[in-house]
């Protein structure tokens, strides 16, 4: 009982962290007032870049570095074509995951079926082998820590600082956080690489760790979870950490159920962690107030100096 | 999303010949064109990689006598239609489509180009111009089955589906009863994945089975996630469509390797000495169309036991599908003596006792 408990949270830790890598960069980035719908598209430029930096070096880390680089790029793509040059950031943002998705595979075309070095295990002697804790709290791989470590910073940035204010302000308003004086597109332009390099991260994840292969279109819709989680969240971190974690542990359990032979058709196991997903974090954030209260009011909006 | 593009063997000019033949001097040494299309990747390292490695192979063997053009990554829709037709208006004498949901549109476009041979891999829809060719994928099943009687110590093997088609419950209880005949008591969970290629959600079903007490992995989808997932959880499994071993060397036992070459070389020889007549190929060792990648990781005394099965498999003493088989239910399904004919083994819907789970 306890080794099945102890693969059931290993399992559900690991599917969410690619989800909570990129949601939490959607997070800032929609916090600013700015609608990215790129991610799956940068998810996919970081999975490739990741797998072949780490396949020409033979390094795990420099395909983090790779991946993390890449995602900034095609966010910085993004970022000029929406906030500098003022498009629909809907149309662009669908523009760029479809972008992703073709370019990564047209690269990525000569890297399918060889292996790569994988991101390796952490191992803190002592703590590592200890009885189902050690596993649970102690096993993973560092992007899992990070992923925790940079939602638990981005909550504490948004909630407390000085930054999170500015970054707030310029999501609710544009207008007035420029008449202050806030370089309104300078600070959007940041959080969007953020948010990018985040994307890239979870696209490593993907490549580096999760499955350590490419693959065309390994995401498999990851990206498209992530920015669902950021709204059905309403965007708080808590509510983000927890949907991620409860969308891991449906994956697991919609594959688990399957195999204890549970005569449930396997197309409706599969759909279960989206529905249950998204039912679970309308259920939470159903409270008007409180969405409004949270809903960066400009989202989407284009901002002009003077327009 | 649709990629596609040509390869082209021998020169240029494969497809630049659309210009009718009448103006072109007539010359008795005219390469015959042969057409491939492919619904993946060549690079998927599974299904199309091993037809285009028969299609390399089928070009050296007949040099400059042949011309090939392979179309990588056709959908199963009515793109697929246009390519089959570009490719009867540009020359090509003969064409490969292989995949099962090319069917209809095959059908279709060999109603319009009488002078083309079409061969349809894995369906079942035939016309005077039109030949299918299949491989008995369960025969590998059969032996990895048997290697995982031996090897399993809780008689309990898992195995990663794609979806449930007659081709995956033939693989399914194949498998099993290659297990039972060495183990009387094994038994096998499965899991479908809804799909051919998801490299994460392969890998999550493998550790998904493996956490239910399966010790020994197989998978009936491409990518080599599962291998690679149950070789991270330090359990033994099977590759799928090609040698898979550089993904897990310590780990992978073997892989039913398809072998498309001796087929088309054979095809193609016939199209060239006039002799193409339509068939239904339905070939494994015997045949030579399946093998099993070495086997590693293993006792001597159970690669011996699998390379003796693949021998008896493949002269016909060994009858996979040969009664007394039960279902799920008890039911005798296949009476004492008895052997499952193609018909019967090509519309299988039923799993044998042993299989936990139903089919869905």
């Amino acid at each position: 009982m306890t080794t099945l408990l102890v693969a059931f949270l290993v399992s559900t830790i690991a599917a969410a962290t690619p989800l909570l890598l990129a949601a939490t960069g959607e997070l800032v980035v929609e916090k600013t007032g700015v609608l990215n719908l790129g991610v799956e598209g940068m998810m996919l430029g970081g999975a490739i870049a990741g797998f072949a930096a780490a396949h020409g070096t033979g390094l795990a880390s420099v395909g983090v570095l790779a991946a993390l680089a890449a995602g900034v790029a095609l966010s910085l793509l993004f970022a000029v074509i929406c906030l500098t040059l003022q498009t629909n950031q809907t149309a662009t943002g669908l523009a760029l995951t479809i972008f992703g998705r073709g370019f990564s595979a047209l690269l990525g075309a000569g890297y399918v079926g060889i292996p790569a070095p994988t991101l390796p295990k952490l191992h803190v002697p002592g703590l590592s082998d200890l009885p189902v804790l050690g596993p649970v709290l102690f096993g993973h791989d560092a992007l899992v820590y990070l992923a925790l470590a940079l939602l638990a910073a981005v909550a504490w940035c948004i909630r407390w600082t000085h930054l999170g204010l500015v970054m707030r302000a310029v999501g609710d308003s544009h207008e007035a956080a420029h008449a202050l004086g806030y370089p309104v597109v300078a600070i959007r332009y940041g959080a969007v690489a953020f948010g990018g390099a985040l994307a890239g991260l979870a696209g490593a994840y993907m490549s580096l760790a999760y499955t350590p292969m490419w693959a065309q279109d390994m995401t498999a819709g990851r990206g498209w979870v992530a920015v669902a989680l950021v709204t059905f969240s309403a965007w708080r971190p808590v509510w983000l950490l927890v949907g991620a974690w409860f969308f891991g542990a449906l994956m697991y359990l919609s594959l688990y159920v399957q195999a204890l032979g549970v005569a449930v058709p396997s197309a409706l196991l599969s759909a279960l962690p989206y529905v249950g997903t998204v039912v679970v974090l309308v259920l939470i954030s159903r409270d008007a107030r409180r969405i409004r209260l949270h809903r960066p009011a400009m989202l989407g909006r284009p901002f002009q100096v003077g327009g | 999303m649709l990629r596609r593009h040509f390869t082209r063997l021998a020169g240029a000019g494969a497809l630049a010949s659309a210009a009718p033949a009448l103006l072109r001097p007539a010359c008795a040494a005219e390469p015959l064109k042969v057409g491939f299309l492919y619904i993946g990747p060549v690079g998927d390292f599974g299904w199309s990689h091993q037809h285009d490695l028969a299609r390399q192979a089928a070009a050296e063997h007949y040099g400059d006598k042949i011309k090939t053009t392979a179309v990588e990554s056709v959908p199963e829709g009515p793109d697929c239609e246009k390519v089959m037709n570009d490719l009867a208006a540009s020359g090509h004498k003969l064409i490969f489509a292989t995949s099962f949901g090319y069917m209809n549109y095959v059908i279709a476009v060999a109603r319009r180009h009488k002078d083309v041979f079409y061969e349809h891999a894995t369906g079942y829809k035939r016309a005077a111009n039109v030949s299918t060719y299949n491989i008995r994928f369960y025969q590998g099943r059969f032996v990895q089955g048997v290697i995982a009687g031996k090897l399993s110590k809780a008689g309990l093997a898992g195995y990663v589906g794609s979806v449930p088609v007659p081709e995956v419950v033939q693989g399914m209880n194949a498998f099993l009863l290659g297990m039972q005949s060495v183990n009387p008591q094994a038994r096998l969970k499965f899991i479908m994945i809804n799909g051919w290629y998801d490299p994460p959600k392969e890998g999550d079903a493998a550790k998904a089975l493996i956490d239910q007490g399966c010790d020994i992995i197989t998978q009936h989808t491409d990518s080599p996630a599962p291998l690679q997932a149950a070789a991270g959880r330090g359990i033994k499994a099977f590759g799928q469509a090609t040698d898979m071993a550089k993904f897990a060397p310590n780990t992978q036992l073997t892989a039913s390797v398809d072998v498309w070459t001796p087929y088309y070389i054979r095809r193609i020889g016939d199209v060239m000495a006039g002799t193409w007549k339509s068939t239904n190929t339905w070939g494994g060792f015997e045949a030579g169309m399946l093998k099993m990648a070495p086997f590693a990781n293993m006792p001597p005394a159970v690669a011996a036991l699998a390379s003796e099965t693949e021998a008896d498999i493949a002269s016909g003493k060994s009858r996979i599908f040969i009664g007394p088989i039960k279902d799920q239910g008890g039911t005798v399904k296949v009476p004492a003596g008895a052997t499952m004919d193609d018909a019967a083994l090509s519309s299988m819907q039923w799993l044998v006792e042993g299989v936990e789970g139903k089919l869905t």
